[in-house]
């Protein structure tokens, strides 16, 4: 994902409201779209395709609860 | 000691003597006393002064800065203690004391006392105040985890990420979490996510145990590394009931280590539910915007022009053909109007003429061509000509008979 999941989402939200709005051009409103529907996509992968990724910074940990 | 000759002892002697009569009695040696403190004094160098009494006695302590600097909680005085040490005499003042190794607050436990003493301290120094806790992000990129790597804290943490939210990174510093220098090591592993900002959101616990066992928790050196921390710390140590100190200064305390996990990261689940009614919004509104187009479309189908252009073309030329008409008919109009009025002034213009005049029996009288108005128009022999409605008569002046 280009842009983090919070962006994309707040990107998403923006484009419905001014979608519900009305009033924009056809041609604007089929760009909003065809971007929402992108988003979409990105996101839904993002939260699909991800395999936790688990990483470990240098420490001394013992054996105890 | 009772000799036949006196013996004089020197005080100092005396002072020895009893000192190592106290000294050699083994039920002196490493006992418990319990009593209220009173007379306390921290000395600088961290020696602690103090009287233990009861109701009816009172005896001196001391507590060497050696044994003070590993006491968890601060002696106050009316704290009633339970103490261990050994009595001796201070040979200077003659007075016997009782020499402390450690002692604990009698009824509640020692780390019970030094609980609420730091908290008290912290709390007043504003660490738990609301207007420090910083918002957890919703979307952590990265999870960061300090626990003990072989507890069971960490495969929980790790169980509910990986079920909520796999697409963030878990990020573990493994850290030792009881005994001996565990402390230190969870404050540096809290300080260490913050050098490197290794991660969005850190997750700083273990699971349960016994309050000793929690203890680092507890501690100061936590307390301010959290504090200090610049990424958001979720606190999650013990289970629900257990609260510490780490708690308090954490920006949110979670009641377990899992309970932590599902507080860092949002659900997936959840997250595709809201994507899917933000899809259907989205579909939704630009349907109806193109519902809208179609019917301003269809709208302008309606409309003669575009449905056939031969109507339009007959309906110009039927509005060409009435406009004519009504020239015509104006034209007819103004001509009839003309021609009654033409009439009119014929008939004026006939009334008027002369021939009309000698019509009627009146005739015109002419003399070398010019209309005769006046006697003085003629002289006698001058031949005349009168105009009659059939004709003319010349005729000759014979007489003028003037007016």
């Amino acid at each position: 994902m280009e842009q983090s999941y919070e962006q994309s989402l707040k990107r998403l939200e923006e484009i419905v409201k001014l979608l519900e709005e009305g009033g924009l051009p056809l041609e604007k409103t089929l760009e909003l779209f065809s971007e929402g529907t992108a988003l979409i996509t990105s996101c839904s992968k993002y939260l699909d395709d991800a395999e936790q990724k688990i990483t470990k910074l240098l420490g001394n940990g013992e054996r105890d609860a | 000691m009772i000799t036949p000759t006196p013996t004089v002892y020197s005080v100092n002697d005396l002072n020895t003597y009893v000192k190592q009569v106290l000294d050699n009695d083994e039920n002196l040696k490493y006992i418990f006393v319990t009593g209220e403190i009173s007379n306390f004094k921290a000395h600088y160098s961290g020696h602690l002064y103090l009287t233990l009494k009861d109701e009816k006695a009172a005896v001196k302590a001391v507590m060497f800065a050696g044994n003070a600097s590993k006491l968890r909680f601060m002696p106050e005085n009316g704290m009633k203690i339970l103490a261990f040490g050994t009595v001796s005499l201070f040979p200077r003042d003659g007075s016997y004391q009782l020499y402390i190794s450690d002692m604990q607050p009698d009824g509640i436990g020692a780390l019970s006392i030094a609980f609420e003493q730091l908290k008290a301290k912290l709390e007043k120094e504003g660490l738990f105040s609301p207007l420090h806790k910083k918002p957890v992000p919703r979307f952590p990129r990265r999870v960061g985890v300090v626990t003990s790597e072989t507890g069971a804290a960490v495969q929980d943490i790790f169980n509910v990420l990986s079920r909520r939210f796999p697409s963030a990174e878990v990020v573990l510093r493994p850290a030792k979490v009881q005994g001996e220098g565990s402390a230190i090591d969870i404050a540096k592993a809290i300080k260490e996510f913050n050098e490197l900002d290794a991660a969005d959101v850190l997750i700083v616990g273990r699971g349960g145990g016994s309050i000793e066992d929690l203890w680092a928790f507890n501690e100061e050196i936590v307390a301010r590394a959290v504090f200090e921390s610049k990424i958001p710390v979720i606190s999650a140590v013990g289970h629900e009931t257990d609260y510490t100190i780490c708690d308090f200064v954490a920006d949110l305390r979670a009641p377990t280590p899992s309970a932590a996990a599902e507080l860092a990261v949002p659900d997936k689940i959840e997250l595709k539910g809201e994507l899917l009614s933000l899809k259907q919004l989205l579909f939704n509104s630009v349907k109806g915007t193109i519902n809208n187009e179609r019917a301003n479309i269809r709208a302008i189908e309606q409309k003669d022009v575009l449905r056939n252009p031969i109507v339009r073309i007959n309906e110009n030329r039927k509005d060409l053909v009435y406009i004519s008409e009504r020239i015509e008919n104006l034209t007819a109009n103004a001509v009839n109007l003309n021609k009654n009025k033409l009439g009119t002034l014929a008939e004026k213009l006939n009334a008027l003429s002369p021939l009309g005049v000698v019509a009627r029996g009146y005739s015109l009288v002419e003399n070398k061509g010019k209309i005769v108005k006046s006697v003085a128009d003629v002289s006698i022999e001058d031949e005349i000509s009168m105009k009659l409605s059939d004709g003319s008569v010349v005729a000759k002046v014979l007489r003028i008979n003037e007016g």
